[in-house]
């Protein structure tokens, strides 16, 4: 408690203006925003992985099962930040046993155990399940036992079986995609409703966070499939990867037109909020919202991604555009999530003054646990690739 | 009965009608706002608890800011409120200059601007116990409530700590309260109304600047105080209605 109050009096130092006695703690920090953002990335991923299901983009296909496992590695670590953030995590089962049905947040179990089992564990055990019967009858050692246990038993690999897989898969799809666009509109909305704060409360919100979170998505599936060939030494499809970017590209200039909407819209309503609104931007997010989100965030990418599309550049140098780009993007949109949760934190309900945030290094909410919560997924979808390899080049050898 | 009998036993009927309002007005309010939760009959009769603050009568002592913290166990350190003092300084130039050093707890510091103030007062802040309140809207699990009385209490028991209803107060009445990680908020003083007290910041204050009572009781201060001011509440375009009154409320207030 000692460091709390000693970090509340830094605060209360750095306090311009009137803020109310009781808004110098910032309550959601860190990883409220480390949440969002893996959503995010969730939801952008599965979106990913639909399109060449729904709507047959054939390009597209070397990334399609690693998109699923992705999405699933980010979704398993989705409620750590939240749990560790949480007052009294010993009590977070309460969420899904006795929810309020009036709380936007009390959603949060239903979503994401729809989302994980229903859509997410499904969807891949379908697409697998002709894969894990032939590596459960081929395979050696441990794996072998693993892959049988992951078929749970279902070995029929007759034609109408296999038809059957084909269809649930894309049935899944077809239900999962409404989904994606709940799990992380929900998110968005969680902000959105919040009527006490005018830098969230907007009905834009949830679509904002939702095209975001498919700008994350794409730019992290360019990094992981890229990475990953790399990795295995395979050459990088090209037209997966112009793909991959064009479609980058559009969402990111969606992205763009909606919060350019959002701030004009804002501006020339100017309601009674304005004024420290334009001092939250001026003094306290500058960097953060101007420099990094807007500037290096999204008009670099965009500007990066026209260059590559309509220059004649070798594919050495698009691929390393995209890749900059999909960087640019990652940072771009982890400042966005940071603009929302904690610029939304800065400014005081009294609308006359602003506050400060100070975050921790070490500490359940600091930043190194930030970091380990987005360094989590990437060792769990390293496994998860050796378990269950997506790659439709190598097949497993047969013994 | 002739005309003359009649004028004499008329200014008789006033003259006691005046006497037992007076006594009525002495003894009535203390009677209507004593908190008896069961008649005689057995029947459970519901309070509908409000507050009326009298902005002119709040000289910002501080009193009630200190007798709240010692009466609920809230934390010393000037970051946890559930009452709070905010003293507006209107200079000539119309700036509006706002401050609430410790919330108030132990009076306020000279104003830096002396000789350019249009005028000033205090504004005494507390959780508006709203009838629409968005903090109990957003809490998942139903920790924060509101009770037949129109009080809104917080489960410390239930609570998760996800602070979520602490974002959605538009009054800044919430906080994390750091020994319980649960939140925490004023609470009419559940407790002393449960003994037919008032709430403890009521009980200190020494100009009567707060007044408790029922709402829907004829004859209490609290309807006294609504029935003769003009009644203003923070923040009406949210919709949340707060069930703290205040009379006099100026515009620059938020």
């Amino acid at each position: 408690m000692d460091k709390l109050i000693e970090q509340l009096q830094h605060n209360l130092s750095q306090v311009v203006g009137f803020i109310y006695p009781n808004e110098i703690e910032l309550h959601w920090g860190i990883l409220v925003v480390v949440y969002p953002y893996i959503t995010g990335l969730v939801a952008g991923a599965f979106i990913l992985a639909s399109l060449e299901r729904v709507f047959n983009v054939k390009e597209i296909m070397p990334t399609y099962r690693l998109a699923l496992l992705t999405a699933l590695s980010f979704l398993i670590v989705a409620p750590l930040p939240l749990l560790l953030h949480l007052g009294h995590p010993e009590r977070s089962f309460e969420i899904m046993i006795t929810p309020h049905l009036q709380s936007a947040m009390a959603m949060f179990g239903f979503v994401y155990i729809w989302y994980l089992m229903m859509v997410l564990v499904l969807e891949i055990w379908f697409e697998y399940r002709e894969d894990l019967g032939r590596w459960a009858r081929s395979g050696k050692g441990w794996k072998k036992y693993l892959h049988y246990l992951l078929t749970l038993g279902s070995l029929d690999h007759s034609e109408k079986s296999l038809r059957f897989d084909h269809k649930a898969v894309t049935f899944i799809t077809i239900v999962g995609i409404p989904s994606a666009f709940l799990l992380h509109g929900y998110v968005g909305f969680i902000f959105g409703s919040i009527k006490a704060n005018p830098w969230w409360s907007s009905v834009l919100m949830p679509i904002v966070f939702l095209f975001s979170a498919i700008v994350s998505g794409i730019a992290l599936m360019i990094l992981v499939y890229g990475l990953s060939t790399l990795i295995r030494g395979k050459s990088i499809d090209m037209a997966c990867m112009n793909k991959l970017a064009s479609y980058l590209l559009y969402v990111l200039i969606i992205d763009l037109s909606l919060e350019t909407l959002d701030f004009i819209h804002r501006v020339y309503e100017s309601v009674e909020s304005i004024n420290i609104m334009g001092q939250l931007i001026s003094q306290k997010l500058f960097i953060s919202l101007i420099v990094v989100q807007l500037l290096l965030g999204t008009l670099a990418p965009i500007s990066l991604l026209v260059l590559s599309k309509f220059l004649r550049l070798p594919d050495e140098l698009k691929r390393l555009l995209f890749f900059l780009s999909a960087i640019l993007v990652q940072i771009g949109i982890f400042s966005t999530r940071w603009n929302v949760v904690i610029g939304g934190q800065l400014f005081s309900k009294s609308l006359r003054g602003l506050t400060n945030y100070k975050m921790e290094l070490l500490g359940l909410e600091g930043l190194l646990i930030a970091i380990g919560l987005l360094v989590l997924p990437f060792i769990i979808l390293t496994v998860m690739v050796k378990i269950l390899p997506p790659w439709k080049d190598q097949k497993p050898a047969v013994s | 009965m002739d005309r003359r009998e009649m004028e004499i036993s008329r200014r008789e009927f006033f003259q006691k009608a005046a006497l037992s309002g007076t006594l009525l007005f002495i003894i009535g309010p203390k009677v209507k706002d004593s908190v008896a939760q069961v008649t005689e009959s057995g029947e459970t009769i519901t309070h509908h608890y409000a507050m009326g603050i009298q902005v002119d009568k709040c000289i910002g002592c501080g009193r009630c800011v200190n007798g709240c913290k010692i009466e609920n166990n809230v934390p010393r350190e000037p970051f946890f409120y559930r009452t709070w003092i905010e003293r507006y300084v209107i200079t000539v130039d119309g700036d509006v200059v706002v401050d609430s050093p410790d919330g108030g707890i132990s009076g306020f510091p000279e104003t830096k601007e002396k000789d350019a103030i249009l005028r000033s007062f205090f504004i005494p802040k507390l959780c508006n116990h709203c009838a629409n309140p968005p903090c109990v809207q957003v809490c998942p699990v139903g920790a924060t409530f509101s009770t037949e009385e129109g009080v809104v209490l917080v489960d410390k028991d239930y609570c998760i700590g996800c602070r979520y209803c602490i974002q959605a107060c538009p009054y800044g009445a919430r906080f994390l309260n750091p020994e319980t990680k649960t939140a925490d908020k004023c609470t009419f003083c559940y407790h002393r109304l449960a003994k037919g007290l008032v709430p403890a910041c009521v009980e200190v204050c020494p100009t009567r600047a707060r007044i408790f009572g029922e709402i829907g009781v004829r004859s209490s201060q609290l309807t006294r105080f609504m029935r003769f001011n003009e009644l203003q509440v923070l923040k009406p375009d949210l919709n949340t209605e707060p069930r703290v009154f205040y009379a006099n409320l100026d515009g620059a207030v938020k």
